[in-house]
């Protein structure tokens, strides 16, 4: 059973978000607060700079949990990979 | 297996035929082939690379398949899609589907690629003369993804 509240999480950014942002990929401990996208997106935007421009409200931003596209509901939990990263161009 | 991310281009006579497999209940055989156009959003684009996530790719790739099986009686589908540097003509994406009749194999094939360009995670940065750009996503593949599901609700109520 993993803790739901305040443990580490990997973060992953993709594409022009990585750029955007100056780093593929971070651990970090957030808050216990913080525990589910839409929280932990607005805890990123906290830092100011690129996150908070980039992660604004309205700024079209997906989510992956553990390689499912998530929405702000969708819980996260110690363990988890979380991607975020701007809407699909492939095919 | 029915999905593959690769960097090597593909050779879809022989793609096809190994999706056929010789089975004499197929009828029809349904492709869609994605390639590099040289121009996109009135510039001129001289090469693009195709990155993507890996582990997520696959997973996503195989549940749309997944999701296709279910709805159209299709015998067997394939994904193709290639990653990291590619030129104007060249090959992107690969996506066939068999089924007895082509009315299954053309809905299943256009469903898979709408539902690829909106939930699989690829992303396209082109090389211009004003230097290199990502491609920003349309409302128009929303749009056409979102149609399947008014397509079913549609057939759920009926």
């Amino acid at each position: 059973m993993r803790d739901s509240l305040g443990t580490g999480v990997s973060l992953v950014y993709l594409a022009r978000l990585r750029e955007a942002f100056g780093v593929p990929c971070e651990r970090i401990e957030a808050p216990p607060h913080v525990n589910t996208v839409g929280a932990l997106r607005a805890w990123l935007a906290a830092r100011g700079g690129a996150w908070a421009s980039e992660l604004a409200p309205g700024r079209a931003v997906r989510v992956a949990v553990n390689h499912d596209l998530a929405g702000d509901d969708t819980p996260i939990s110690a363990g988890d990979e979380i991607a975020i990263f701007p809407p699909v161009t492939g095919g | 297996m029915p999905v593959r991310v690769q960097t090597e281009d593909f050779d879809v006579g022989r793609e096809l035929a190994a999706l056929r497999n010789s089975d004499r209940s197929i009828g029809a055989v349904a492709a869609f082939i994605g390639t590099v156009r040289d121009v996109n959003s009135n510039a001129t684009v001289s090469s693009m690379t195709l990155e993507h996530y890996p582990g997520m790719t696959e997973k996503a790739l195989a549940t749309i398949v997944a999701d296709a099986k279910a709805r159209w009686s299709i015998a067997e589908a394939l994904v193709i899609h290639r990653v990291g540097p590619l030129l104007p003509a060249d090959q992107i994406v690969l996506v066939a589907c068999t089924s007895a009749h082509r009315g299954e194999a053309f809905a299943a094939c256009e469903f898979i690629m709408d539902y690829l360009k909106t939930r699989a995670p690829f992303w396209k940065k082109e090389e211009t003369p004003e230097g290199a750009r990502w491609v920003e996503a349309r409302a128009s593949d929303d749009d056409a993804a979102a149609r399947w599901q008014a397509a079913r609700k549609g057939h759920e109520q009926a």
